[in-house]
This record gives C-alpha cells, structure tokens and sequence, in this order.
C-alpha cells in the first residue's frame, strides 16, 4: 500500500537495526547499564509493541514508554464527572471509543451505559455537533480528550456551533499539554533517561520549537518521530548520534508532516478557545502545573464544566500502583507490585493499564509472558 | 406475493396468533422459503430419517443474529442468518440440510425490509443446499428490538471419516485461511452512517459446505484435516486463540502472510483497527498436518471461496500452550491475545 509500505520496508529497518546496534556498542551499553530512551506518545509506544522493535533493537537500549496516552492519564475523579454528566436527564454523551472503558472509581461510562446514561461513541466532535443538531430537544456534551494533535479539531467545533448558533452542545474539556509535563518527568529524582524520541503529532500543531527547553537547560537530545516502524529506527538512531556525538539538539525525523512552527491555523483556534488551567490533574504523575487547559469565558456556554454542577473530586490513585515509577524509567512494567496480577487490561488500577497504547497494557497484550526480571 | 403488502409495516396484530399473523405467515414468509417440509405449515417439520447413513453423525447448531444496520454492502441480516448457521455447521464438517427460522420483528419493520430479507435468506439457502424446514414469528413493541432479529438452528449429517477437533492437532501442523480477513467487519462499520468515510468493501458473506467438501475430498482419510473454525466475530486472532488453548500448543502467524485487501487495510490504518480481530462470515480457519498442506491449499485456491487462500501460520513444536503470536515482517515477535471485549477506536 502506496504511502505505507515505503515506511515498513524490512531490509531498511535492518540497515537502521545494524547501524543502531554499532552505535550502542561504541557508546559503551550494556543490557545491564542501558541507554534509556523515551518515546512519549502513546502512539509510538502502540508502534512499538505491534511491530516488535523492542526484540529487535539491541539489549543495551530501552524504551522507556512516556506519559503521552491521553486515555491512560484521565484522572479517576473527572471519569467520575463525566459519568455524572451523562446521567443527567436529557443529555446525550459523546466520546471516542477508547475512553469508554477507562474506569473511574466507581465505573466506566460503558458501565453506566449498561446502567441507562444515553453514552454514544463517535469518530470525531462533529459528529458530536451533528447529534446536537439533530436532536434540539437534547443537550449533546462531548468528552474532549487528548493533547495539542486533539485540540484543534474541538476548537474548530465549538467555532462552529458558534457560528451556526447551536445551543444544545457543550465540551468536557480534559485537553492536556505534554511540555509541563515532559518537564516534570525531567525533574524527577531518578531521572535517568538518556534522551527522548518525541511526539509527532502533537509536533505537527505545535511546531518543535516548544521542545528547545529540554536540549538547552535539560542538555537531553530529542528527535520528532513519525509512527511507522523505520521512522521509530531512523529517530532512535538520531538520538543516539547526538548522544555519541556529544550534541543536546531538537531534531526533526517527521519532516515530512512537521514544520518547525507548527500549524499556524490550529494554534489560532486553540488560543481563541481554550486557556491554561493553573494545574490539572495526571493519573499516576499527581498535579501538574499549566498542564491541562479549560474553555475561554468568550466560550463559557459551550463549557460542560460550568453548566453542570460538578463534583470535582479528586480521586487519589490506588495503592500498590507504582506508574510514576514505570513512567520515569525507574521500573519497567512487569516490575510493578500489581502487575498482572491485581492489575490487568480487564481491571485497571493504574493508568498504564487502561489504553492499549499504555505501557503496561502493550506489554500485557503484545510482550512475549517471560518471567519478570529481578531488580 | 400480492401487491396490497406494498408500503404496509409491521404491527403488533402480526404477532397476535390471529387473521393478520395467519396472512403473514402465508403470503409473505412461507412462500420465500417455499420447500415440501415447510409446505404443511404444522408445528414442526417431519424429516426424513433415512436420509442419515449407517456411521454418520448430526451436527445441530443454532445462532441469533442481531446486526445494525439491517442491509449493508454484500449482504443483510438473512444472509448472515443463513451463511452463520451454516458454516457453523460446515466447520464440523457436516452437510448441511435443514434450518429453522425465529424471527423477532419490532413493530413499525417495513414489510419491504422484510422481504428484502427473507429472499436473501431464501437465496443463501438454495446456493447452500439446505432447506428452511420450521420458523416462528413474534412482534414486539417499536423500541423493544432493532428492526429485526434472526435466530436459525441448523441440523446437518457429518459423513464417516470426518474427524476434527483439538485432540488430532500436533505441533508441525499448518494453519490455513482460505481468503481476505475483515472484510464483514469493514462493510458494517462503512453501512453505519456515522462513520463519514467511503470504503469500498463488500461483506465477504458465503456459504462454506462446498469448500469445506472440497478440502475433504483432497484429503481423504482420518484427521489430515484436523480442526476447521469459521472466523466470524473477534476475527482470525480469536479463533487461533482457541485452537491455541483447546489444542495446548502454542501458534504462530506469519503477518505477511496474511491475505488482506488494500481497503481493508486502509480502513484498520484509519480508524486504527487490527485486521486479526475484524469479523468475517465467509472465512474458515484450518489446522491440517503438513504432509497435506499443499493438497488441501490447492483444493482451497480451486474453489471460487478459497482462490485467495493461503498458509499463515504454524503450530510449535517447543512453544508455550496456548499462546499465539506473530511475527511481523522484521522478524520480531508479539503475543497475538484474546480481546477485552469490542476492538474500540483508538484516539490518535
């Protein structure tokens, strides 16, 4: 397939593997001291399991799988909100098809859908917008979820149901932002990552320039990746180019899809509607600061969070769960306490188990069951 | 079928056991399926017992079919009612002969819908050589059922010497597919009006009793063929699952061998869905030792339902009992897994 296959071409990821391979043994890894790599997105994390790379790099690299799955790091408590909002009489609550099973502290909303809540899922906010058009006598809320790659296209919907004067429709606006949080993980006391391969499409709408921060104060390389298998090589490679090559630097591996400024246009749409929050809530990292955004006063009728009476709870995360741990490096997923065990895709505890772009439900659905290594 | 059923939908007195559910049954469903068993319209149909011979088995099987929409590209609801049962039946290696036919009609159903329907179920049923032998209708109130709902059990004799199941499995043995994977699960979701993408696939809907025949017959004698499964929902990934567990041997699929269409494929790169777990209901997997395979793969590419068939994967000598996984084009490996519960679309 035209545009698919140019990117999953097995004799090009050999050359990128032995190549990878000659630079982790020059630089002096082992499978005992590693060189860890995040990759932050969700997506590439997803990539990275459904093609195998993991067994096919050389031992002496490690994924370290990042924060960057929206779906996993939905705090329990605005699960919880978004169920009470699609309890209320009259409402009908729309949500991409992954966000259905994540689970609050009481139930999913697929559970709640069981229970009678008129939960609908839908491929994009404007069909979310069309429902609301379609049924006047009903209030449509869509559940807004995702980082920068996302925001655009709630933006642009609720620009719409302003221009077309739809008043049954509202967002619940969980956007998040991965800088602040990128941040965060760099901060942390057992940081010992290496260098990191970034996220694509958020790159795609907000350029590469807000990433500067990590090679200039951090001094860590980071490469923009696309999501095919040779794109996940070739920027792995790149990054430890620079690590060899003693460079901290922004690179661009996704030229092809990001330009250094990102999208002029989706920016433009995301700063008309939305604001940072002055902290938002991460499942398994806590309350991070400028992390989240929320809706514009200009947009308050459009704001689900103002029109319904919310509980805004915080639920804190279950004990036992060690995500923050597997999120910075310092454990991998089969090394978690409840791993598997208390822990599973089918009864989530942590947030890396809820999506299956989630580190430990990758490894769960997709790893080869060894016995866990010893740490 | 007389012309006053044009434009008229179906109202609870169709399901009254009165005049209205007498003239249903007589002028719109008995005729479509129109066979000597059926013609007496009794309470039961009286088969032939002799048509059974000496060390034959039944197979008797029964489904409910519940798809939405009702209609979608390459078939609707009474081709799945009858292909389903069916292959259900085929896979077991049995001829199949009789089906009955509950149908469950909300009020309001379109009597054209309806008929729309039954013809298929009455087409499949010719291209498969059984007969509709029995049915029952029931209406229920506008809300209580999405249009229509289908339940068919079906009866079929399985010949001497035709003896599958997870006992004659052995580690070296082949598994084959005999076409494209997903392309059911790919219509549906294209017939649903709120997915704004045009994707060119048709259900891949069929009969499966003559191909299965034909893999019989290429192979005659006991347990060549050693396991079939129709891979209807939760895909090809379920089914080898199960093969997987029943058989306490581990599998292993070759992904670039699997056979997939180019829009298929588009459509799982889309919507980020796996091809493996996407439902067919014209697909059959088989397990078949490896001295037969290129025999069996010949009579499957032979047949108009198995051209696109192929070998896709293995049972491991020194593997892990139950465990399926795939090895990509790179050579790396995953574990292929059963799914929680629906494939939900991923969000970016």
């Amino acid at each position: 397939m035209k545009y698919v296959d140019e990117f999953r071409d097995p004799l090009a990821a050999k050359a990128l593997l032995r190549e990878i391979d000659a630079a982790s043994v020059r630089l002096g890894a082992s499978a005992d001291r590693p060189i860890q790599i995040m990759e932050v997105c969700g997506g590439h994390t997803h990539a990275i399991f459904r093609y195998a790379l993991k067994d096919l790099i050389p031992p002496a690299i490690e994924f370290v799988h990042g924060p960057g799955c929206p779906v996993c790091v939905l705090p329990m408590g605005r699960v919880d909100d978004a169920i009470a909002i699609a309890q209320q009489p009259g409402v009908i609550f729309t949500t991409f098809g992954d966000a259905m099973r994540v689970p609050g502290s009481k139930a999913s909303l697929l559970q709640a859908r069981a229970e009678g809540a008129d939960v609908r899922m839908v491929y994009s906010p404007l069909d979310a917008l069309a429902l609301a058009a379609a049924n006047p006598d009903r209030h449509v809320v869509f559940f807004a979820l995702g980082f920068e790659t996302t925001m655009p296209s709630t933006a642009l919907t609720v620009l719409e149901a302003e221009r077309r004067g739809i008043g049954n429709f509202s967002l619940f606006c969980n956007h998040i932002t991965i800088v602040p949080t990128l941040r965060a993980i760099l901060d942390a006391p057992q940081m010992g990552i290496a260098g990191f391969i970034g996220p694509g499409h958020v790159a795609m709408i907000i350029g590469t320039a807000p990433f500067e921060f990590i090679a200039q104060h951090y001094r860590r390389p980071l490469v923009v990746s696309g999501f095919e298998p040779t794109d996940l090589l070739q920027s792995l490679l790149m990054v430890l180019r620079q690590i060899e090559q003693g460079r901290a630097e922004i690179e661009n591996q996704y030229a092809r899809l990001v330009d250094a400024r990102g999208n002029a246009v989706a920016q433009a749409a995301i700063a008309r509607v939305f604001e940072l929050r002055d902290r938002f809530e991460w499942r398994g990292l806590g309350s991070i600061e400028h992390s989240g955004v929320r809706m514009c006063e200009a947009y308050a009728r459009f704001d689900a969070e103002r029109l319904f009476a919310l509980s805004a709870a915080r639920v804190a995360d279950p004990p036992g769960c060690q995500c923050a741990e597997v999120l910075t490096g310092a454990i991998k997923p089969r090394q978690c306490r409840v791993f598997g065990n208390a822990c599973t895709p089918q009864t989530p505890l942590g947030a890396l188990m809820v999506s299956s772009e989630g580190a430990c439900a990758a490894y769960y659905q997709f790893a080869r069951r060894e016995p866990a290594a010893l740490s | 079928m007389s012309s006053r059923w044009q434009g008229q939908r179906i109202a609870m007195a169709h399901g009254a056991g009165g005049r209205a559910m007498h003239e249903l049954i007589r002028e719109v469903i008995a005729p479509a399926f129109d066979n000597e068993w059926l013609a007496p319209l009794e309470d039961q149909a009286r088969l032939p017992y002799g048509l059974i011979p000496p060390g034959a088995q039944l197979a008797f099987t029964t489904d409910s079919y519940v798809v939405s929409p009702l209609v979608f590209a390459g078939g609707d609801i009474g081709t799945l009612a009858v292909c389903g049962t069916v292959n259900d039946l085929a896979v077991g290696g049995a001829t199949p002969r009789w089906l009955s036919c509950g149908l469950i009609l909300e009020e309001g159903l379109a009597i054209e819908t309806l008929l729309q329907v039954l013809a298929s179920m009455a087409r499949c049923a010719r291209e498969a050589g059984v007969a509709i032998v029995t049915g029952d209708t029931k209406v229920v109130e506008r809300g209580a059922a999405d249009g229509l709902f289908i339940n068919t059990a079906g009866i079929g004799t399985i010949p001497a010497g035709r003896c599958t199941g997870p006992q004659a499995v052995r580690a070296g043995d082949r598994l084959l597919i005999n076409g494209c994977l997903g392309e059911h699960g790919i219509a549906v979701l294209a017939a649903r009006n709120d997915l704004a993408l045009q994707i060119p696939v048709r259900s891949d809907c069929a009969p499966l009793g003559g191909l299965v025949d034909a893999m019989f017959a290429a192979v005659p004698g006991d347990a060549r063929l050693r396991w079939l499964r129709d891979c209807t929902r939760g895909g090809l990934a379920t089914v080898v699952n199960e093969f997987a567990r029943e058989g306490r041997l581990q599998i292993r699929l070759e992904e670039a061998a699997l056979p997939h269409s180019d829009a298929v494929r588009g459509a799982c790169e889309i919507l980020g869905l796996d091809m493996l777990y996407l439902a067919n209901e014209g697909k059959l997997a088989a397990i078949v030792a490896p001295e037969h395979c290129d025999a069996v793969l010949a009579a499957m590419r032979a047949h108009p339902l198995g051209r696109a068939a192929a070998v896709v994967g293995e049972v491991l000598a020194d593997g892990q009992p139950g465990l399926v996984t795939l090895r990509s084009a790179f050579g790396g490996e995953r574990v292929v897994d059963l799914l929680q519960g629906d494939q939900l679309p991923r969000i970016c």
